[in-house]
């Protein structure tokens, strides 16, 4: 089986897609690039983390489209072309740029549905990249999905590595609901298996990528590879978790937590975002209210700090949690 | 002036006096407690709406305002599932979910009333981008006000409109009034049109209370947009025949300006003359509008009391997850 990178994963899913459905577009800032370059090369960009990459060759400037640094319309643009039944694919190049056109999300896609009466859906997917770790400071770094993952009528989405992020992006462009896709930054180039033939990740359902005895541990994103590394050490001692990757957000697969924590009764949860009204104190919330007499510990939150992204190296390793604190974290919940 | 048949002029009138006698009664029925929330009327407004609208098919979209009664009914929303949808009946066209503010018709391409102002034109630019790549000839109309045209947003998606080539056409209704706050003061250049061809598209003024004269400069924009000229803007001077919301006390108002607006600006009475004038229409063939029109608002009042409500647990439908 072939072994791609993620960056890679989400370019094969968006050709794939493109390929399948003329009805996909792709539309954001240098989505392509070079538009109006003096160079005339026209796939100069294919997206600051060259992820959309060979598009416009494939299928033109109708679908895959530069826009002005302009995000309110970039989403708005968006939404109204899902309206009129396209599946339009909006970039925000960084999820932090939410801040911009937070008005075209939340008061205008993720309402539609609702707000219409179930008269129209509407099928946009906002991909978006993700979270620190390239020291890209304050505005350049957040998550943001905890922001989202509040909204009622949105999807959430994010995928930890390559396998995960072409079957979700598959199957988020051919969702009836707005998706917002969160792409994180540092597993751009992390390679894993991906089969060439076809399959799709239907949104809503957890993956458990280690199973194991004495805690439950639910990571996100990125955090699933921390996750790892700090269960591969904790392995030398004989303490093994199931390790939970949600995968989506919103829906939330509860079950499956709960199910494990019928089985461990003790629960760490890793977020890289910062710890008030996120979802991992969300997800704390759930399991308190739903599985508390699964419990035998106090839940542990392993979350970033409640400060903004800091850029030198040094403060942003500091920021993000790392497998040190979740071997701790979860060392704490088993005593 | 515009060349229209008798048909087609009787037809504009119809839709005009439509959107006045709704407005008009919604007025009355407000005030007696009946009708839940916020209402913006668009009474004063009509010939905008209709003489965009009368250029528009079902398949030609439209996005549209919180003052957006006038805007559905030119694009051919049905008028007694509107009425059930203001009083927030189950049976409304948006199910009771949306209200007056949120009034939307997929199959008559209205694309949604937008309590957000400056919320529509970014949505109005990608229904025209969707008309591009079809080739069809298709256009989508973004409605605002004077206050939506100090929205960053709006900025954005004439710039994004200008870039894309695709068939927008902003239409900016100036009706004096940014809520409580008059376009003198907020609208730094007091020239939207002029904002607009900044941007690089055609734009033009016309007078809003002059349905011939809305028609007319729709008619260039919109032949344009059709052919693939890209988008214009057309800025229509027009006043409010009520408050910016209905209970507004409208104290930055002078005492008479309403009373002269309706004596001067009222686009019914210019169409009235207009036609007389030219010998376009025979009055009595107004007058018979006139009452079959009231007759509907009756009836749409009346269907709009007598409809169910929604259920309680309907709270939990038409979105992909809950919770609950």
């Amino acid at each position: 089986m072939p072994v791609i990178s993620f960056r890679d994963a989400v370019n094969q899913a968006l050709h794939e897609e493109m390929e399948r459905d003329p009805n996909v577009i792709l539309l954001g800032e240098d989505v392509s690039g070079g538009a109006g370059g003096s160079s005339g090369e026209r796939d100069a960009a294919g997206g600051i983390f060259g992820v959309s990459k060979g598009l416009i060759t494939k299928y033109g400037e109708q679908r895959v489209i530069d826009t002005p640094i302009s995000e309110s319309a970039i989403i708005g643009a968006g939404a109204g072309a899902a309206l009129a039944g396209l599946r339009p694919i909006s970039e925000l190049m960084f999820a932090d740029f939410v801040g911009v056109c937070m008005d075209q999300i939340y008061n205008q896609i993720a309402k539609f549905r609702y707000m219409f009466g179930g008269k129209t859906r509407c099928p946009i997917v906002i991909r978006t990249a993700t979270g620190a770790g390239m020291n890209m400071g304050a505005q350049h770094s957040q998550t943001i999905y905890n922001l989202l993952t509040a909204v009622p009528g949105l999807k959430i989405v994010v995928p930890s590595n390559a396998y995960d992020a072409k079957g979700l992006l598959k199957s988020a462009i051919r969702d009836d609901d707005p998706v917002v896709f969160f792409e994180h930054k540092a597993l751009y180039p992390r390679k894993c298996e991906v089969p060439e033939e076809e399959y799709l990740i239907p949104i809503g359902e957890a993956a458990m990528p280690r199973e194991g005895d004495d805690a439950t541990v639910v990571a996100i994103g990125r955090m699933v590879v921390f996750a790892e590394k700090a269960l591969d050490k904790l392995k030398e001692d004989g303490i093994t978790a199931d390790l939970i990757d949600p995968r989506s957000l919103s829906p939330l697969d509860e079950e499956m937590i709960f199910e494990s924590l019928e089985h461990t009764g003790r629960l760490v949860i890793v977020d890289e975002s910062p710890p008030r009204c996120s979802v991992a104190s969300d997800i704390a919330g759930i399991v308190a209210s739903k599985a508390f007499a699964s419990l035998k510990a106090p839940v542990k939150l392993v979350t970033a700090p409640h400060t903004p992204v800091p850029f030198a190296k040094e403060l942003e390793r500091a920021y993000v949690p790392g497998p040190d604190r979740i071997e701790a974290a979860i060392r704490e919940v088993i005593q | 002036m515009a060349d229209l048949s008798r048909d087609q002029l009787l037809h504009a009138y119809r839709q005009m006096k439509t959107i006045r006698e709704f407005e008009e009664r919604l007025h009355l029925e407000i005030q007696t407690g009946e009708i839940p929330g916020f209402t913006h009327l668009y009474a004063g407004q009509e010939a905008v709406a209709v003489g965009v609208c009368e250029h528009l098919d079902d398949d030609d979209y439209i996005v549209s305002t919180h003052r957006g009664h006038g805007h559905c009914i030119a694009k051919g929303c049905d008028v007694i599932g509107m009425m059930k949808e203001i009083y927030g009946r189950a049976d409304g066209l948006c199910k009771g979910k949306g209200g007056s503010m949120h009034i939307a018709d997929f199959d008559k391409g209205m694309l949604g009333a937008n309590a957000i102002v400056g919320g529509g034109p970014p949505i109005a630019v990608g229904s025209a981008i969707a008309c591009k790549i079809r080739g069809d000839g298709k256009v989508s109309v973004a409605f605002g006000g004077d206050g939506s045209c100090n929205q960053g947003t709006v900025f954005e998606a004439m710039n994004m409109a200008v870039v894309l080539q695709v068939p927008t056409i902003f239409v900016f209704e100036d009706n004096g009034y940014s809520e409580h706050t008059g376009t003198s003061y907020a609208v730094g250049s007091n020239d939207i049109a002029g904002r607009a061809a900044g941007f690089g598209m055609p734009a033009v003024k016309c007078d809003g209370a002059d349905f011939f004269a809305v028609y007319e400069a729709m008619g260039e924009a919109i032949e344009r947009a059709r052919s693939g000229g890209g988008p214009s803007t057309v800025e229509c001077t027009i006043t409010r025949f009520y408050g910016h919301f209905e209970g507004d006390p409208q104290n930055y108002r002078a005492k008479d300006e309403v009373e002269r607006f309706r004596e001067t600006k009222d686009c019914l009475k210019n169409f009235r003359k207009n036609v007389e004038k030219n010998g376009l229409l025979d009055i009595s063939d107004l007058d018979k509008i006139d009452t079959e029109v009231l007759d509907l608002i009756e009836e749409a009042v009346k269907a709009a009391k007598a409809a169910p409500t929604p259920k309680p647990e309907d709270v939990l439908t038409d979105v992909y997850i809950n919770y609950a």
